[in-house]
């Protein structure tokens, strides 16, 4: 017999739904059929671990070729757990993001804002044995996008997570404390829950904060927990 | 107890941390029979998905210092991805069940707002008779869109639309 421990159907409201109509690009993506339910096998449960030697950790993406990007200095600093607030030991966490100018160093991206030539804007770290991760970077700045009439993203940083098992996959926004922005990104609000949708916004932390060099920002990230005991078939 | 961190859109510039490396699993020097898995990816009414991100996983064979398991590929204009990969052998599944060869697949890009979970079999293999997740699917038709196809040497094509008549069977995990 395979006894099998699967992660935990997500709490209701917490995660958007495909079918997000006020984000327009969504009407022609999501699928239109119900979902395929089918219990969690190794396939699921197992997933890709990664090891700083194939992929170096790049914790500063505040400096380029030894000079100083533009904009406002940030350390974003975090804790990742599971649902059942165990950290997440050693699991990689990628980030990347806008300028300060909020514009990315993309092709596809046409806004009109500077490059700056010492900003990439992509970054890799991994959590502590206690889930713990920090880097540095400078704050992203609101760029514009055509979903609806004068629409503008909140400054957000975007993350790639991994966890445990193909199932705790994990992509998702930073934003940042008192943005204008939030109340009208159906982005943001594509989550249901008020609460869930709050706990995507960092909050400044003076502890992380470091004097004559930057501002602290706190965010911790949950990754999904295991079901109780093995379910059967 | 806490609640898992929502998901939001991997978005349009997801190519700041894409490596085209990653696309190939097997160049950390991983040996066995190489496949190539190429596709078409589309929306509602054939259109193509390009700037994407297709990412697979698989359990088989084992993931070790030269074979991650998990690679990614973006899009072309045309929607098209490659990725090259060692075919999986059987997966164990609940219970006494085994499972087909399959590699799972998640679907990332801009206007899809979480995920979209498929996996990839392959056709002819004598297990996807028996296989519990393909025994599901009474519908040929639906069945065919989890079903990668012959398409030349060691190469295996499987097309994915996010919606629509040729909808591919998307799975809640
Ligand atoms: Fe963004």
């Amino acid at each position: 017999m395979n006894e099998i421990n699967g992660f935990r159907p997500p709490v209701p409201g917490s995660q958007p739904s495909n079918d997000s109509p006020a984000y327009l690009t969504t009407r022609q993506r999501h699928p239109l059929r119900p979902l395929l339910a089918f219990p969690h096998t190794v396939t699921e449960t197992t997933g890709p671990q990664f090891s700083p030697a194939h992929f170096p950790p790049m914790t500063d993406l505040s400096v380029v070729d030894g000079k100083a990007a533009q904009g406002e200095r940030i350390i974003v600093r975090g804790r990742v757990t599971d649902e059942d607030d165990r950290p997440v030991a050693h699991t990689m966490i990628e980030v990347w993001q806008a300028n300060a100018a909020g514009r990315y160093r993309h092709p596809q991206d046409t806004h009109d804002a500077p490059l700056d030539p010492h900003f990439r804007g992509d970054g890799r770290v991994f959590t502590d044995a206690d889930g713990w991760y920090q880097y540095t970077s400078i704050k992203p700045g609101a760029y514009p996008w055509r979903n609806h009439n004068n629409a503008w993203r909140p400054n957000h940083i975007h993350y790639s997570l991994f966890g445990a098992g193909f199932a705790t996959r994990l992509i998702t926004q930073m934003y940042f404390p008192g943005d204008p922005l939030l109340a009208f990104d159906p982005i943001f609000h594509a989550v249901p829950d008020e609460a869930a949708r709050n706990r995507l916004v960092s909050r400044f932390d003076l502890d992380v904060t470091q004097p004559e060099r930057a501002l602290g920002y706190r965010f911790d990230i949950v990754l999904r927990g295991r079901t109780a005991t093995p379910m059967g078939i | 107890m806490s609640i898992a961190t929502a998901f939001q859109t991997i978005g349009p510039y997801w190519h700041l941390i894409e490596d085209p490396a990653m696309a190939d699993l097997t160049r950390f020097g991983a040996e066995g029979e190489v496949i190539t898995l190429i596709g078409t990816l589309t929306e509602n009414g054939g259109v193509p998905l390009p700037g994407s991100c297709v990412e697979i996983w698989q359990s088989s064979p084992p993931a070790s210092e030269v074979f991650p398991g998990y690679g990614r590929a973006n899009t072309d204009e045309q929607g098209n991805f490659r990725l090259v990969t060692l075919k999986p052998g059987p997966v164990p599944g609940r219970g006494n069940t085994q499972q087909a060869p399959h590699i799972a697949i998640n679907i990332l890009g801009r206007g899809i707002v979480t995920r979209l979970y498929t996996r990839a079999y392959f056709e002819g293999e004598p297990l996807n008779a028996t296989d519990p997740l393909l025994a599901m699917l009474d519908d040929p038709a639906r069945r065919a869109t989890l079903i990668a196809k012959a398409a030349g040497p060691n190469t295996w094509r499987l097309d994915i639309c996010t919606q629509g008549d040729n909808e591919t069977v998307f799975i809640d995990i």
